[in-house]
């Protein structure tokens, strides 16, 4: 009698415990922010599904997402401070907490057990627990005036590192997080101007930060840091007029193809091309407008680019190979972000204004689908998990 | 202030302070307002409380007047990233924003 209460419970109790969440693999899912409205769907990229909508998340403006090493945990770092954890299983919301006042996104550790938050306000890096999103260290950024230098270009790096630049101080900063209790920092301090944004090579060796205040960008070698910073493509607007910037370009979305990587110019309506060997610059692509972001196929053969206000209603494919714009979309205003599928034969793009996103094949270059979100940006799939600086 | 009968675009930087200026339509509005959150917002933030750019909230304007931001929309901040959005907007729409920038937006 009691093993058949108990074999009773047993089949009663998991129905009951697991009612609203999936059970299924999560390798093929994803989250896409609706800023406007602070939730998010959980996507089925296989299905072109919307699985649930995750509300309660806050001012989403500007947010990012990072993923748990087993894919199941989102982190939504938004920019009021919020940060969210949310269970893309069950599509709720597991923990939460507003660790700051205004932030710019954040990365996971190599580990997984560390999750980091860049702030605006408080200028600094937050380092928490992505088990309980308990503190575990505070890192305050260098006073600038009255506050502290706004931190941006936050990522994830071998051995346990986060790397971040200090926007108002003009350095790049390491955070060594071998010991959670002892947490140890380089830092340089010769970065150059308005560092806005940063990313990591996919073999999360080298740093770059892209630079506001000067034409240029810096380059950290983190196998060899005592090297310090090194500029590159030195004065690449040299000669041109710099147009005015709607909109500040990303970096987070690296785009390597082959010995080449592709970077947004800041201020100049052009994609800026720099040989990995040596560092030094191999081309200039005139596009349509001041690109935001600059992606690449996973396979390197493409380069998708979206641009800032008012070209955001445009989207421009460039071959990696002969360096030529090969296709023009007009996907709509307000078309911010873009997404590969893990082996890239899609790429999935938000259109802020037309509340849709477009899923288009990317070797015939043709939308493939589309369906509704409310007001979407960043769309974030769970493959995230397992690359660096991501 | 008082404007001239004549509208010549000489003139119309003497009748920005006036608050005889026919205010932007309706429909003209709501897209102003429109392109504050959405695009303003990509630097200062979607609610205003600022990001990369200052918050654009009352407190932290109080000491511009609507016809010193107004200038800062039209011609931006040498300097900072902030652009000059007079390719978008007139001078008095560009007053008007800053009109309600002052006064607060509800959210």
């Amino acid at each position: 009698m009691r093993l058949n209460t108990f074999l009773l419970l047993l089949a009663l109790l998991p129905g009951s415990l697991l009612a609203d969440c999936l059970q299924r693999g999560t390798g093929d899912m994803g989250v896409i922010i609706e800023r406007a409205s602070g939730s998010v769907l959980i996507i089925d990229t296989s299905a072109h599904e919307v699985l649930s909508r995750v509300e309660g998340l806050g001012d989403l403006s500007h947010a990012s997402v990072v993923y748990s090493r087993d894919e199941r945990y989102a982190y939504v770092f938004g920019r009021d401070g919020g940060l969210t954890k949310v269970d893309i299983l069950c599509g709720k919301i597991v923990k939460r907490v507003l660790q700051g006042g205004n932030s710019i996104g954040g990365a996971i550790s190599q580990d997984g057990k560390l999750v980091a938050v860049s702030n605006y306000t408080p200028g600094g890096v937050k380092v928490f627990s992505s088990d309980d999103l308990s503190l575990v260290a505070d890192i305050p950024a260098t006073p600038f005036k009255d506050k502290h230098s706004k931190t941006v270009g936050l990522v994830d790096a071998p051995d346990q590192r986060f790397v971040f630049a200090l926007y108002d101080t003009g350095e790049t900063w390491i955070l060594d997080m071998t010991d959670p209790a002892k947490p140890a920092l380089t830092r340089f301090t010769d970065t150059g101007r308005l560092p806005y944004d940063g990313l990591i090579t996919p073999d999360g060796r080298y740093y770059i930060n892209g630079l506001f205040g000067e034409d240029g960008l810096a380059l950290l070698d983190l196998w060899h840091p005592e090297k310090g910073i090194r500029r590159i493509l030195d004065h690449y607007g040299r000669g041109e007029q710099k147009l005015p910037v709607y909109k500040m370009p990303h970096l987070e979305g690296w785009a390597v193809a082959g010995d080449r990587a592709f970077l947004p110019a800041v201020g100049h309506h052009e994609v800026l091309v720099v040989n990995m060997r040596d560092w030094q610059a191999a081309g200039k692509i005139p596009v349509h407008g001041q690109p935001v972001f600059v992606m690449s196929r996973p396979d390197g053969r493409q380069l998708w680019v979206n641009f800032a206000f008012p070209n955001n209603d445009t989207v421009q494919v460039i071959d990696s190979e002969t360096l030529k714009v090969i296709k023009t979309l007009k996907t709509g205003k307000g078309t911010l972000h873009m997404e590969f599928t893990p082996r890239g034969e899609e790429v999935w793009i938000s259109v802020r204004d037309k509340d849709e996103i477009q899923v288009y094949d990317t070797r015939t270059m043709t939308l493939k689908t589309h369906f509704k979100a409310q007001k979407p940006s960043g769309i974030f799939f769970t493959d995230r998990a397992h690359r660096t600086g991501l | 202030m008082k404007c001239f009968g004549f509208a010549g675009n000489a003139v119309l930087g003497l009748c920005l302070s006036s608050s005889l200026l026919a205010a932007p339509t309706p429909e003209r509005k709501t897209e102003l307002l429109y392109l504050l959150a959405q695009d303003c917002g990509a630097c200062h933030g979607m609610r205003l409380k600022g990001g990369l750019g200052p918050p654009l909230l009352p407190d932290a304007l109080h000491q511009w007047n609507a016809e010193q931001l107004a200038q800062t929309i039209l011609h931006g901040r040498p300097g900072t990233p902030m652009p000059p959005w007079s390719p978008f907007m007139t001078e008095q729409e560009a007053l008007w924003l800053a009109q309600q920038l002052k006064e607060g937006i509800s959210q």
